[in-house]
């Protein structure tokens, strides 16, 4: 895989083009130059070149600023973990396959080891550690302990983002849609059957059904 | 006087009760800290350089550019393999100690290999590839039983290398300081993490210390400290500052953990009363570059009359074998299943009917018959099942039965309890916590013993400066702290009833805990307040300790071995695409005296869901030309989603008759039967015996083939 050492700032392709399954590296390639649609908008690019070697960026973390220097290469999942100390997300699979690393950019679900640190410089990035703590969980992280929905637990910080986002986007889900919902997160101490009842359990406490 | 046997079943608060995992919260909000979280100050990103063919001679290793490359502290360069042989892709060449992961990825590419490539063997189907020393036993008579029998099956079996696939990869943090090293690894083995190090990285065993509070799986892969835990140490003594090192993804499924495959030969004699008379069994497989056993063939039904069986490895050219929950019982489960299975089918007999009959040739037949008669309850038995092959369409149902064993006798385990003066308890072992539930364990025992509330009980592991307990493998830990915890609990509390007693006006003898209060068993009234009580004791705390010793524990029925499971499978299978679908499955289990029954039922859901995932999709595959591993990565060494795993049910076997033997581990048991299970409702509802798991729709359609049953 090649990797940038040279790319451009605040370009315009849009994440979702980034989550079609194509890895960081290649990604990096296809986005100099050129304009894409971003939030329904187009964005006229206007590419400053930035890198080789260190660069200053600002991130919007759980509503706070941080000012960081990465390399343009550097992911977001890197820069959060190595960078921030903020490692809730995990990195398992580092190639957008497994969901440990979900977390949400502007309220979306992404794989934050599929998206470069640069260009989430002007999203809102949401992060587990702004849900729940443990002596006041979230209805879906109360619902993940009461169904024992975690074993060694690696895997649920992303679960927890994904489920998170999907409960918004389908307050009332049935056992198949919940299926079809979190299929892009693996787990792999086999806690699925606790994953699908503690989304079926939250979603009914969401609506005060409890 | 309190004794440490178990409570009667009447008598228990929390026991066998549906209990929360004490873990949960601080892990379903991603505050748990895993060793691949460890930030440290001035922490190194370390990464290796690994072979990338699975045999070469190692002329030289030029290192000098890489050390020159930006943020880059150390360069450690496995000098030993300099005129050796690579024997497996991804040995370790050299690591790069440098500021941020990325400076460190840069200058790997900077390391220049000088070396030759060599032949090298891959192929673990062919049996004539074996050089290891064969084993295997005959007893009885085998040819004459064969010659004798209504019915003689014969067929090919066989399950791939898959790897553990841990979704925390294998590594650590080190930290030297001071002349002590610290380290934050991803282990099932705090306490004996550090064992044989000392002299590899030249620091005193008390001055090593480990802390492992929180691990991201590890299912038999990660007893050792293995090599990367003896490099990341010396680069943090070679640079002065912690080094994190946590292998890629790539090379955790090459090297960090593989389960020897198995393939087999098989035939199975059955009597005309529907009795197996006898089986012979040729098996083999490979550990990569390690070594090989036999998977038990016949497996369960031990009883046979008349055995043979042979078993050798085949040495390959990839990474080592490494124990993979149940070590070796899936395959021989799985092998020794679908013969059974297929020697039914030969002989037109309803599969369950014939593992009913042939249950005297195991040493649980009244086991095994209860839980069957639960499982084909389960899963609708009598309405779904029909012989092989009776099938009809383009989609056909199935159902698939095996059945399995393990032992799971508690292993040896300290523990100290201390109970202090303001009433509060805590517990300390230097066992760990693999997502399994020991940690819950350890504080429902403590809570029970002393009639408390869990949350009254600080339950402190993962750290080797408390008493030693064993790793964590084979479905030991649960039985070994149980009952450590148990006698060193009880020890406690029997000093504390001393101090009690002559507040009372009784002996020590006639006082009971429970509800949060100490009391006269004959005479409940007379009673003091646990934190009373524990008021009396004076200014220093109580602390007791207790082992598991595994005969004494098991004479107090603290602790056993030894249990069966059943499971059933119900499948669709498309003819057409060879696409199999999981509907149902069941699983039955046996484990003794239950701590936490959520837990535990967890533990066998998971093991379905593994067993689903080695059933139908997992395979290690690997370049026969260059050894290196063509999936390696989450992509294409595919695990079950959400969407894969049908309807699961979980039937655990609690009545007194179980329970009164003690806790036995649990882990292993479930994850052995769903490879068997499974391939027997595919061979049910597709008419043919699919020999080789996982069933891919390509294996699926060439069986259907050449069944005759697609042409």
């Amino acid at each position: 895989m090649a990797d940038s050492t040279k790319t451009t700032r605040g370009s315009g392709l849009s994440r979702r083009g980034f989550l079609k399954g194509i890895s960081a590296g290649g990604v990096a390639t296809g986005l100099v130059g050129g304009a894409a649609v971003q939030h329904g908008k187009v964005v006229e690019a206007a590419p400053a070149v930035v890198g080789p070697g260190d660069t200053a960026i600002k991130l919007k973390i759980n509503g706070e600023v941080k000012s960081l220097t990465v390399e343009p290469r550097t992911t977001l999942l890197d820069a959060l973990r190595n960078r921030l100390d903020i490692t809730g997300a995990k990195k398992v699979c580092d190639r957008g396959t497994c969901g440990a690393c979900t977390l949400w950019i502007d309220g979306q679900p992404a794989y934050a080891c599929s998206v470069l640190a640069i260009d989430a410089e002007d999203s809102e990035i949401t992060t587990i550690e702004s849900l729940g703590t443990p002596e006041r969980m979230t209805a879906l992280q109360q619902a993940f302990v009461n169904n024992d929905a975690q074993q060694c637990g690696f895997c649920t910080p992303g679960m927890i983002m994904a489920c998170e986002a999907f409960l918004k986007e389908n307050p009332s889900p049935t056992r198949d849609q919940v299926r079809d919902g979190i299929s892009g997160n693996l787990c792999r101490c086999g806690t699925y059957h606790g994953i699908i009842d503690a989304v079926l359990e939250a979603a009914k406490t969401m609506k005060g059904g409890a | 006087m309190a004794t440490p046997q178990w409570p009667k079943m009447e008598k228990r608060a929390l026991l066998g009760k549906r209990i929360s995992r004490l873990d949960g919260p601080v892990k379903a909000t991603g505050q748990a800290k895993y060793a691949y979280d460890m930030n440290r100050p001035g922490m190194l990103y370390a990464r290796c350089c690994f072979a990338p063919y699975g045999a070469m001679k190692i002329n030289g290793i030029d290192a000098s550019a890489a050390e020159k490359a930006p943020g880059v502290r150390a360069v450690l360069v496995e000098q030993n393999m300099i005129g050796d042989e690579v024997r497996y892709v991804g040995q370790i060449l050299a690591t790069v100690a440098a500021d941020t992961e990325e400076q460190a990825h840069e200058a790997l590419r900077l390391i220049k290999v000088d070396f030759e490539r060599l032949d090298m063997v891959l192929d673990d189907m062919n049996p004539a590839n074996a050089t290891g020393k064969p084993s295997g036993k005959e007893e009885g008579t085998v040819d004459d039983a064969m010659a004798a029998a209504k019915v003689v099956s014969e067929g090919e079996y066989g399950i791939p290398v898959i790897t553990h696939c841990c979704l925390e990869a294998h590594g650590q943090v080190s930290e030297f300081k001071d002349g002590e090293m610290t380290f934050w690894p991803s282990t099932q083995s705090v306490s004996a993490y550090a064992e044989g190090m000392d002299q590899s990285i030249e620091v005193e065993q008390s001055k090593i210390h480990v802390d492992c509070q929180y691990m991201g799986g590890g299912f038999g892969s990660k007893f050792s400290h293995d090599q990367w835990g003896v490099i990341g140490a010396l680069l943090s003594k070679q640079t002065g500052r912690p080094v994190k090192l946590m292998l890629e993804r790539d090379q955790e499924l090459m090297v960090a953990g593989n389960r020897p495959s198995a393939f087999g030969k098989v035939r199975v004699a059955v009597s005309p009363e529907g009795k197996m008379t006898a089986i012979d069994a040729d098996v083999w497989g490979t550990g990569g570059n390690g070594g090989y056993r036999m998977p038990p063939v016949p497996y369960v039904f031990e009883g046979i009359p008349n055995v043979r069986n042979k078993g050798q490895g085949i040495k390959t050219n990839r990474g080592s074998q490494r124990a993979w929950r149940a070590p070796s019982h899936p395959q021989g489960c799985f092998i020794t299943m679908a013969a059974v299975e297929d020697a039914a089918a030969a002989a037109g007999i309803d599969a369950l009917e014939f593992f009913k009959n042939n249950l005297d040739l195991t040493s649980r037949p009244e086991v095994y018959a209860e839980q069957l008669d639960i499982a084909a309850e389960l899963i609708g038995y009598k309405t779904k099942a029909h012989l092989r092959g009776q099938g009809e369409g383009p989609v056909r149902r199935g159902i698939g039965i095996s059945i399995h064993t393990w032992g799971g006798m508690g292993h040896p385990s300290n523990c100290d309890a201390i109970i202090n003066p303001d009433g509060s308890v805590e517990i300390r072992l230097g066992t760990q916590d693999l997502g399994s539930g020991t940690r819950t364990v350890v504080g429902i025992v403590a809570a029970e013993t002393y009639g408390l509330p869990l949350e009254a009980i600080t339950v402190s592991m993962g750290n080797n400066k408390y008493p030693f307990s064993s790793a964590s493998g084979g479905s030991t830990t649960v039985g070994g702290v149980s009952s450590s915890t148990r006698i060193a609990c009880t020890n406690a509390l029997n000093a504390l009833l001393e101090v009690v007693a002559p507040r009372l006006g009784v002996a020590p003898e006639a006082l009971e805990v429970a509800g949060g209060k100490i009391f006269e068993s004959a005479k409940p009234g007379n009673s003091i307040a646990w934190k009373d009580a524990c008021g009396l004791m004076g200014p220093n705390p109580i602390t007791k300790q207790g082992a598991n010793e595994q005969k004494a524990s098991q004479d107090l029925k603290l602790i056993d071995a030894g249990v069966g499971g059943v499971q059933m499978a119900d499948v669709s299978v498309d003819i057409e695409t060879g696409v199999v679908t999981l509907n149902e499955m069941v699983a039955v289990q046996d484990c003794g005296l239950i701590v936490d029954l959520k837990t535990a039922e967890s533990q066998v859901y998971g093991g379905l869901i593994m067993g689903i995932t080695y059933a139908l999709y997992e395979e290690a595959l690997y370049n026969h030309k260059t050894g290196r591993m063509l999936n390696g990565d989450l992509e294409f060494y595919r695990l079950a989603g959400l969407k894969d795993i049908g309807q699961l049910k979980v039937h655990m076997m609690t009545t007194e008759k179980y329970d009164s033997r003690g806790v036995i581990g649990l882990g292993e048991p479930p994850v052995i039967s769903p490879g068997a299970a499974i391939s027997n409702a595919v061979a049910n509802a597709a008419g043919v015996r699919v020999p080789h798991l996982p069933l891919t729709p390509e294996r699926v359609i060439v069986a259907l083939q050449k069944g005759g049953i697609l042409v």
